[in-house]
């Protein structure tokens, strides 16, 4: 075990109020992905893929809250630890079993807990995007679960609960240590890889990659609820954002608005470098790349709002929304890779542009080693680890549904009535 | 072919270790830290690659 960590500056009660506030907004950062999930999704797998989100939310805030908050621990909290070249590398949490001790642990503490919460239910719902039309609803709680229990927490403990990459500056002089105020690793690089890992191992949907031929183009069935989810998300990161720079950063009272302006301009630079790259390449701007790009500037901010200027987050918006169209197709068509809502892209390459401009555009010497560490770490590390975990999953818990669920649709196959009971749902047949 | 790239990630990864444990200069542990990204890079490409070959042969 190794001693406790010097802690965070206390909050003061009006910062505490203030951060309580922006954590109860930052769940429509959720219900915005979740939209977007459903969206890229087809018709006769809506309801399906909705209630998966709540699932998985679920699911992914119970096992947190079993083990996971364990293993995670708290900044300034014990922890265990070993000795390696003279060095001390925290590597596990060593908190209180089923969140013992909570309401007397200190404001700080709770606050951050809190933001675990949400954060681990929204790293839970990305691979599910990914997964649409195609993964059963027990597999994506099982993977949530998965997630919660054991990757989830050992990246919050190496970077939010004062593990070894947050002392990457205390023990080897690289910056401030690896740095990720909003969640760009713990949450959406984690996520996109997790996604990446799901699509692998339950493989595209029904018709997606012909034996002849390109892809076959099975396009989102509501652009509405894409575009929609993107403006609740955008709600959902100006508060996450600023309340991960208030916990995770120490970010005074003065830096907020700037984290909250970083946050919109990165956005706006990658929605208006998409729509233009649309517009060259396809004649006219494509509603679902620009809701991508758009969420791709968001989970670029992240990592970089709070330290960055504003014309340096709207550089990273806009090179994020110029890589995402080009990374989804190709995703697509070079790799072969059927994600329907996008997540490798948006979640996986944004976060790593987030990080990586965090490293970039930081004053302190050595902080872009650090941010290079991170991202090793969670590319090299916990890519292999979460594929290891999901396969073993497949074997006890299918992935995928069976031909004829895929056929019918999930909805019909997995809850006994569709989402749009009023309308015909087409099946694969009829685009033939 | 899939397995082997997730296998030579990991081999990145403690690359990028050995890296901050064994340089204190910045250039050197730079230019390492670096070569574990490229080595994770390429089991990543290792193992697309794996998958697509996987795809193709199953493809209906």
């Amino acid at each position: 075990m190794t001693p406790p960590l010097p802690a965070a500056p206390v909050l003061t009660e009006a910062f505490f109020a203030l951060t309580l506030a922006l954590l109860f907004l930052a769940p429509l950062a959720i219900a915005g992905v979740a939209l977007i999930n459903t969206g890229l999704g087809r018709s006769r797998s809506a309801a399906q893929s909705l209630l998966g989100n709540l699932a998985i939310l679920a699911v992914a805030a119970i096992v947190f809250a079993l083990a996971g908050a364990t293993f995670a621990g708290a900044p300034g909290a014990a922890g265990h630890s070993f000795q390696l070249a003279g060095k001390s590398w925290n590597w596990l949490g060593a908190g209180p079993l089923f969140l013992g001790g909570l309401g007397s642990a200190q404001p700080q503490t709770q606050l951050a807990l809190l933001f675990e919460f949400l954060a681990v239910a929204l790293a839970a719902i990305i691979p599910w995007g990914s997964g649409a039309d195609r993964l059963r609803l027990t597999a994506g709680c099982a993977t949530a679960a998965v997630l919660a229990a054991i990757v989830f927490p050992l990246a919050v403990h190496w970077i939010w609960g004062g593990g070894w990459l947050a002392q990457l500056g205390d023990q080897f002089g690289l910056g401030a240590g690896f740095v990720d105020g909003g969640g760009a690793a713990t949450v959406h690089l984690l996520g996109g890889l997790s996604a990446l890992a799901v699509v692998w191992i339950a493989g595209p949907r029904r018709g997606k990659f012909p034996r002849e031929g390109l892809s076959t183009a099975l396009p989102g069935h509501n652009a509405v609820y894409v575009l929609f989810g993107c403006l609740l998300a955008l709600v959902g990161w100006l508060a996450w954002n600023v309340a991960g720079a208030v916990l995770f950063l120490h970010a005074p009272l003065a830096a907020l608005p700037v984290t909250a302006v970083n946050t919109l301009l990165s956005a706006s630079g990658a929605i208006a470098a998409t729509f233009a790259v649309t517009r060259i390449r396809f004649g006219k701007p494509d509603a679902s790349l620009c809701a991508n790009g758009w969420l791709t500037g968001l989970v670029a901010s992240t990592a970089c709002a709070g330290l960055v200027t504003s014309g340096q987050a709207l550089f990273v918006g806009i090179v994020a929304g110029i890589v995402t169209p080009f990374m989804v197709e190709v995703l697509e068509l070079a790799l072969s890779i059927d994600d329907p809502s996008g997540a490798v892209t948006v979640h996986a390459v944004g976060g790593l542009w987030g990080l990586l401009a965090a490293g970039l555009f930081a004053p302190l010497p050595g902080q872009l080693v650090a941010q290079l560490v991170g991202i090793a770490t969670l590319l090299g590390l916990v890519l292999p680890l979460v594929y290891l975990l999901f396969w073993l999953l497949n074997r006890v818990v299918p992935f995928r549904v069976d031909p004829d669920g895929e056929r019918i649709g999930m909805d019909l196959h997995e809850l006994g009535g569709g989402a749009y009971p009023d309308f015909v749902i087409h099946r694969d047949e009829s685009y033939r | 072919m899939k397995y082997a790239g997730l296998l030579v990630m990991p081999a990145g990864f403690f690359l990028t270790i050995a890296a901050i444990l064994l340089f204190s200069a910045p250039a050197p542990r730079a230019a390492f830290v670096l070569c574990g990204l490229a080595v994770e890079g390429l089991g990543l490409a290792v193992a697309v690659r794996g998958h697509m070959e996987a795809r193709g042969g199953s493809r209906p």
